[in-house]
């Protein structure tokens, strides 16, 4: 698959994310404490803008009355409906094997590899000096 | 009917899709003293020292907590600021022209229906009704407004309705499922004969008064619970109109349930048919209770259904009745449903005309 460059690494700091269109298609980009994931900005429950939602942690209740918080800032919540989806697969938080959201691969390569591995950079310039997030489209 | 007809069909125009009636839209203001314009100076006074306070538990907010800020869509806060709902040309951009909605009918849940003072109520209902039509229908015609009432004092209601009564950009009155008694009680009838004299219809939404317990068991916990608790309100005030008689004194009057689910509505049918059979002469009918739902009610789809096999919603569809059914959005609120995903099962070209404009047109005039 053709890779794109969609940003520099410094425009999508820890615990944010950055929209961009690649091939026509809106991608969120999700920096996850210095890892990215790439999520299709389309809920496949009803279409909502997905990458425009919360993002939140794991809530679970193993009894009442007990509830356990974990993985903040790992999930992510659907603007209409808060159908939520793990940001590292794309998967369902209820429904995890049967409804994910699509997920696309993403890497960081610095600007010189860029370069020579000619990868597809229509949007963002290119310079040596700079870390770019590549996307698998 | 015709005319609106003719300006639905898109068919001519550059956009080929079909021209959507949307029976649910919620207007917001954009600051709390919006409707200072359209009141006297007595109730702008009321106002600013007691403020609005409404038949429920707490003055200023419902009795649980929301699952979304302001109820809403994360994504329908207007990019200029103010409230989800404020902005008609955002409105616009994001829900009217994205989903090509022809006529959207307002159902401004703000209050001023179920103040517990009733001439403030009187007082307010006539304000956000005038809003409704200078702030929405004059900017966005294709944005109808509801007529609100003080419903537990029907002569106020009754005038503000005959007030409104043949103004295009009043195209139903607005009652809600929770209410101080079953809406089939008499002292409610003076409101369902100027409804039926004006040829206009009942849009019955979800909420109201919130003086009683969600649940008849008192109050859950849960927001999740009295979301739920909802759909039973709107059962009740079906069975009242029914049972009660409301459908036979006004033969001819039309109520809309919206927001309170449908699913029920085939076993509310079944079970008040059965009923009938063996305790027919408490009640005031002359048909099963079944045949004025079939006549008189119909539901708006939104929330809709989600069965866990898709098949099965359209087995409720024809129980009910494809005729009984027209689309409802809920924009800007979080569990909007979008016209084109809402649901999973394939319509036919002929009912998803049915579902998305004709049979709207069949309830409400658009003039």
């Amino acid at each position: 698959m053709p890779r794109h460059v969609v940003a520099t690494t410094t425009e999508i700091p820890a615990g944010t994310r950055k929209l961009v269109t690649v091939r026509g298609r809106r991608i969120g980009i999700f920096n996850l404490n210095g890892e990215y994931f790439g999520l299709f900005d389309r809920c496949p429950h009803q279409g909502g803008s997905l990458c425009l939602g919360l993002t939140t942690g794991l809530v679970e209740a193993p009894e009442p009355g007990t509830y356990e918080y974990s993985r903040r800032g790992e999930i992510l919540r659907c603007p209409w409906h808060g159908w939520e989806f793990d940001i590292r697969t794309g998967q369902s938080v209820t429904d995890p094997e049967s409804i994910r959201a699509r997920s696309y691969q993403v890497e960081v390569a610095g600007g010189t590899e860029v370069i020579e591995r000619k990868l597809v950079a229509e949007t963002v310039p290119v310079m040596v000096e700079e870390n770019y997030i590549i996307v698998d489209v | 009917m015709s005319v609106t007809t003719d300006r639905l069909d898109r068919a001519n125009d550059a956009d080929q899709r079909l021209g959507i009636i949307d029976t649910d839209i919620h207007p917001y203001m954009k600051t709390p003293r919006d409707l200072d314009p359209y009141l006297s100076a007595r109730w702008r006074q009321y106002l600013s020292e007691y403020d609005k306070f409404v038949c429920g538990p707490y003055a200023a907010r419902g009795t649980y907590p929301r699952f979304s800020p302001n109820t809403c869509r994360r994504d329908s806060w207007p990019p200029d600021g103010g409230l989800p709902g404020s902005d008609v040309d955002f409105m616009r951009e994001q829900h009217l022209d994205a989903s090509n909605i022809a006529v959207g009918v307002l159902e401004p849940l703000l209050n001023a229906n179920i103040a517990r003072n009733h001439d403030a109520a009187a007082a307010f209902c006539t304000a956000m009704n005038e809003w409704q039509k200078q702030v929405f229908y004059v900017p966005e015609p294709r944005l109808r407004a509801s007529i609100l009432v003080p419903q537990d004092d029907p002569e106020a209601a009754v005038k503000e309705i005959q007030s409104r009564a043949g103004d295009p950009a009043f195209v139903q009155i607005q009652l809600g499922s929770k209410t101080s008694e079953p809406l089939g009680r008499k002292r409610y009838w003076p409101i369902f004969a100027a409804a039926q004299e004006a040829n206009l219809s009942i849009g019955l939404h979800i909420g109201g008064t919130q003086s009683s317990a969600p649940s008849a068991g008192g109050w859950p916990q849960f927001y999740m619970e009295d979301h739920h608790m909802l759909v039973h309100s709107m059962q009740n005030q079906a069975a009242s109109l029914v049972l009660e008689g409301v459908f036979e004194r006004f033969p001819d009057l039309k109520v809309v349930m919206i927001e309170g689910g449908f699913a029920w509505w085939p076993n509310l049918a079944w079970r008040l048919d059965n009923h009938w059979k063996k305790m027919r002469d408490e009640v005031p009918l002359k048909r099963p209770p079944s045949e004025y739902m079939r006549s008189n009610l119909w539901i708006a789809t939104q929330p809709v259904e989600e069965p866990e096999n898709p098949e099965d919603l359209r087995q409720v569809f024809e129980w009910i009745g494809w005729d009984r059914i027209v689309y409802s959005s809920d924009y800007p609120h979080w569990d909007y449903d979008d016209p084109r995903t809402a649901w999973r099962i394939k319509l036919s070209d002929e009912e998803e005309r049915m579902l998305l404009r004709d049979n709207a047109l069949a309830v409400y005039n658009f003039g």
